[in-house]
């Protein structure tokens, strides 16, 4: 926003008439939050006393949100961990020169990001059970994570290695390095360099994804805030119902902007040494060596 | 085949919500998306922060979540809606923020020169817009918001935890009615979504080739 494209430097005309605009668009916003917020009063939703079960020790709702968090991010990151490592197996059997590797696992790819993720949780949770898996609801939950987000860091890995510059690969091939070298020592590290916004941000969705554990009665945070209100309903009604779902809600809105913080993070980083790198190869190509092999 | 024929009620039936879900929640998003973007380029700075918060917000929530507040939270302010009233709002508010961020990036990659000369030649912020701007802002971002229709179908899914009878809830049903016949079962829920996504996937490339603008 810092040049804006759509509109001139506004004059003294202009700038009387976003002076209105800026005061009836600001009285909207704030007509909504306080429609909102007397909405909510009148029904006691803002009573302190409701607010501080979030708080207090002594009703055991801090320690259960917090052990659903611990177990949302345990699910989340074992499935970063596996759907990474596979993701880049199938990139690299995608682009395979041999046509029965490719095709199976392009098959696989192309399968696995049609169709919709809850499908896939239910196919491990309701219909493996047929033929006499019977998966729990957290390794169902992390399965079809993995399978799932396998599919999709695939494609993001794929894309990485094939914006790899040709003349990269050829000049590997030149120094007589195996096909399995170029692929690991060459293109993969600058293709997961490049990707690694990208990448991050997929985690990000892989993270979100794990509140799907609440359909199939995994105890992630939502689960966990719904048994809270089921929990409390009997004694008091639905006195706190609202404010569990805004905490859980809220956690889960804290830990993904902190993510993409650092997407954002590793994007700048990640130019920099672009920039870096890119003006090495016009002073020296030999310090463009020193750079990637020394860069963390 | 039996099991087609004995099912084909249940599955036509949930086949259907799963596309008025989507056609309902993509119009939704379709047009809350644009007008959060154009909130987003205005000159009125409380437009551009209303519709950054909502986008940021909405971005950074599971679409669960949303979902929880819309069909358990809105009843504490005295909104009841029915589940298929309240999937429809939650799928669309959601994707809406992805639908602002695509034509966003669309309004970024018109050549400057486009708005200034409109401007030039005396177009308000809004004739700007909507003359020049949007529409070729829109022709650039067929793939993306294609992207994003693709997954919003898929994401109607998660109606099925919320007692909507749509594809993956009849998957859940039939599992349980048809023990014997589980893949059949999971082959005629997952060509339910395909009959929707691979024809959209098909015209969206169509719809990109005709209106696409060399720059």
């Amino acid at each position: 926003m810092s040049t804006p494209v759509l509109f001139d430097v506004p004059g003294p005309k202009a700038k009387a008439r976003i002076r209105i605009g800026t005061v009836v668009g600001a009285l909207l916003v704030l007509a909504v939050i306080a429609f909102v917020l007397v909405r909510l009063a009148g029904n006691q939703q803002l009573d302190p006393q409701r607010w501080s079960v979030l708080f207090d020790p002594a009703s055991g709702v801090p320690q259960a949100l917090g052990e659903a968090l611990v177990s949302t991010l345990q699910v989340a990151a074992v499935g970063m961990v596996f759907a990474t490592l596979l993701g880049l197996l199938l990139a690299v059997g995608r682009l395979s020169d041999h046509r029965w590797v490719r095709l199976p696992i392009t098959l696989l790819i192309e399968f696995f990001r049609a169709v919709p993720l809850l499908v896939v949780i239910f196919a491990l949770y309701l219909v493996l059970p047929g033929f006499g898996i019977r998966l729990s609801a957290y390794a169902a939950l992390t399965g079809g994570l993995v399978l799932y987000n396998m599919a999709v860091l695939a494609e993001i890995f794929r894309a990485g290695i094939l914006s790899i510059d040709k003349g990269q690969r050829e000049a590997a091939f030149g120094l007589g390095l195996r096909k399995s070298q170029v692929m690991t020592l060459v293109l993969l590290p600058q293709a997961i360099r490049r990707m690694l916004p990208v990448l991050v941000a997929q985690l990000v969705v892989l993270l979100k994804d794990s509140s799907l554990g609440f359909i199939i009665g995994y105890f992630e945070l939502l689960r966990q805030a719904r048994s809270l209100v089921e929990f409390f309903t009997p004694q008091f009604g639905n006195q706190y119902t609202f404010q569990l779902y805004v905490a859980a809600g809220l956690i889960y809105i804290l830990v993904n902007v902190l993510l993409s913080q650092l997407a954002k993070y590793l994007e700048g980083r990640t130019n920099r040494s672009n920039q870096a790198g890119g003006a090495a190869v016009k002073a020296e190509p030999a310090d463009q060596m020193g750079a990637g092999a020394g860069a963390p | 085949m039996q099991f087609f024929v004995d099912n084909f009620p249940l599955l036509r039936d949930a086949f259907l919500t799963t596309l008025s879900l989507s056609l309902l929640g993509g119009l939704l998003a379709l047009v809350l998306g644009t007008l959060l973007a154009a909130f987003r380029v205005s000159p009125i700075p409380p437009l551009r922060g209303l519709s950054t918060f909502y986008v940021e917000t909405f971005r950074n929530t599971p679409l669960t979540v949303v979902f929880f507040f819309i069909i358990f939270g809105l009843p504490q302010i005295d909104f009841a809606l029915s589940f298929y009233t309240g999937s429809v709002l939650a799928v669309g508010l959601y994707t809406a923020a992805f639908v602002c961020e695509a034509v966003r990036s669309g309004i970024n990659a018109v050549n400057p020169g486009q708005a200034e000369a409109s401007r030039a030649i005396g177009l308000t912020f809004g004739q700007s817009l909507r003359e020049v701007v949007l529409p070729q802002a829109f022709r650039t971002v067929v793939p993306p918001l294609g992207n994003v229709w693709i997954a919003m179908v898929k994401n109607t899914s998660i109606a099925a935890g919320f007692a909507v009878t749509e594809l993956t809830a009849s998957l859940q049903r039939l599992a349980n009615a048809n023990a014997g016949e589980l893949l059949l079962v999971l082959v005629a829920v997952v060509a339910g979504y395909m009959l929707i996504t691979v024809p959209s996937a098909i015209a969206i490339n169509h719809v990109e080739r005709r209106v696409a603008i060399l720059r």
